[in-house]
């Protein structure tokens, strides 16, 4: 479904990427942790062609890319390839100058090209789902933060992408808002949606990952089931990781 | 009495003199401003997308326009277009002469109003409009235009209300504006004084009004402007 083969990216020489490999099959939730700066965001931000990867591949369905220093893709298959996966920011990025509702309306109407009351309706089963139908006429700045990330999400689902990309999603919350935020993403990954989630909320990633990544220094050092992974890492890199994690 | 008599007499100069001065506001500077601020806000609205374009010509023809514009003085353009260009075989009457130039300084201006709105607007919106699959145009038009015109609608309506005054300047290349006929009838009547105070007094009802509707206009977009 997910295949990334070999994907290297660097900042004026600096590399943050230093190969990375990963597949993910249909309906599966990835956890990805790891500490500061070692390259989650980066990894999530190619992934949707935020950041062009310097070399590597990135297969999503029946779309594939292979990168070279150089060398530009068109950006008919640039957007193409970005509309098979959704992003959600940790800041939300909602458009201000547009309702809840719009908000959700304004992908499928500009770039799926769907009718204007299809997408209304669209976007109305959406916002019910993320419990936020009463509030589908409200402008983001008269939303809580919780309620604007939801409002994130069901655009994020409007586009039916391929995968949704998670970044530190409820990391800007406050913590008691943190819990309606996690519990649309649980049911989202237990519809079958797939996705790859960076955050740091260790009992959602226990309770919702099939599987965790534990990224350092752009580099994935360790992947197993979230049992594997917290009970018993196999590296020490991770064990220290997550000691500190716990310790805080 | 003198003073009274005085009094008596300059009240009827300015009673006089307020609708000529009035009618050549509404019929000169009134339309020169509004025609040259849409000519300039077209213009500054290109040039500002052609200043933030990809194409390194287009933005340096932009940059080269915009530097001309702003470096020289508002008078001096305006006296090349009028009393200048006809040396070259260019007759423009003197309205157009007007229009030209006053649009050309106003399109410098904004654009860098609009180019600044641009960039101020936070690189997350862009991306978010990527994200969902937008293309580099759709995410101008859709997503950060929107958001930058209320960003840039106070800077302009501050260069709207400075351009009528600047509309004076019109004048000087025989516009027949408010502050021409003033100054006819200042000739005409020794009364300088009483006279320019009384144009003086009309910009300021101008400006005035510009300035309410102004308020209410930031009022109004204010309200989902990014925070
Ligand atoms: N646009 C950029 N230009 C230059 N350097 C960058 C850029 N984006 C990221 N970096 C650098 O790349 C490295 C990895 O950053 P990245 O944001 O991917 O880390 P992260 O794992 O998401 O960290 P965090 O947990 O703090 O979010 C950092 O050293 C960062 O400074
Ligand atoms: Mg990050």
């Amino acid at each position: 479904m997910i295949a990334i083969h070999d994907l290297h990216k660097a900042f004026k020489g600096h590399e943050v990427l230093k190969g990375i490999d990963l597949t993910v099959k249909k309906g599966e939730t990835v956890v990805i942790i790891g500490p500061s700066g070692s390259g989650k965001t980066t990894f999530l931000r190619c992934i949707n062609l935020l950041e062009f990867p310097d070399s590597g591949s990135i297969q999503i369905g029946d779309r594939a890319l292979t990168f070279q220093p150089g060398i530009r893709h068109r950006s008919k298959e640039v957007t193409a390839f970005r509309q098979r996966t959704g992003m959600v920011f940790q800041g939300y990025n909602l458009f201000p100058h547009r309702t809840a509702l719009e908000n959700v309306m304004e992908g499928q109407i500009v770039v799926l090209k769907r009718p204007k009351e299809e997408a209304r309706e669209i976007a109305m089963d959406l916002l019910r789902k993320v419990g936020l139908e009463a509030h589908a006429d409200k402008y983001p700045h008269q939303l809580s933060g919780g309620q604007e990330q939801r409002v994130g999400i069901a655009r994020a689902m409007a586009m039916n992408p391929d995968v949704i990309l998670f970044d530190e999603p409820t990391s800007a919350l406050d913590p008691e808002l943190v819990g309606e935020v996690l519990k649309v993403m649980k049911d989202l990954a237990n519809e079958g949606m797939t996705m790859i989630v960076v955050t740091h909320e260790m009992r959602f990633a226990r309770e919702v990952a099939d599987r965790v990544i534990f990224m350092d220094d752009g580099r994935i050092v360790e992947q197993g089931t979230p049992e594997d992974i917290f009970d018993c890492a196999q590296n020490q890199r991770t064990r220290q990781f997550l000691r500190r994690l716990t310790e805080a | 009495m003198f003073f009274s008599d005085r009094a008596t007499q300059v009240w009827h100069l300015l009673l006089d003199s307020f609708w000529p001065l009035l009618k050549a506001g509404i019929v000169f500077t009134i339309p020169l401003t509004l025609i040259t601020f849409i000519l300039g806000l077209i213009l500054g609205f290109f040039t500002a997308i052609a200043r933030l374009s990809k194409f390194k010509a287009l933005a340096a023809i932009a940059r080269f326009y915009v530097w001309i514009f702003r470096g020289t003085p508002l008078l001096v353009q305006l006296f090349i277009l009028y009393y200048g260009l006809p040396s070259i075989g260019i007759l423009l009457n003197p309205f157009l002469a007007a229009v030209i130039g006053f649009s050309l300084n106003v399109g410098a201006y904004a654009s860098e109003i609009i180019r600044a709105a641009i960039q101020s607007i936070d690189r997350g919106q862009w991306e978010a409009a990527y994200a969902i699959g937008m293309t580099k145009r759709q995410a101008m038009w859709r997503i950060i235009m929107p958001q930058a015109v209320r960003v840039a609608i106070p800077p302009l309506g501050n260069s709207f209300i400075a351009l009528v005054k600047d509309t004076s300047l019109a004048a000087t290349i025989t516009v027949g504006d408010l502050f021409r006929k003033a100054q006819e009838i200042a000739a005409e009547r020794y009364e300088p004084f009483w006279l320019y105070i009384e144009a003086a007094f009309i910009y300021l009802i101008f400006c005035s009004v510009l300035n309410v509707m102004q308020a209410q206009m930031e009022k109004r977009v204010d309200r989902h402007v990014a925070k």
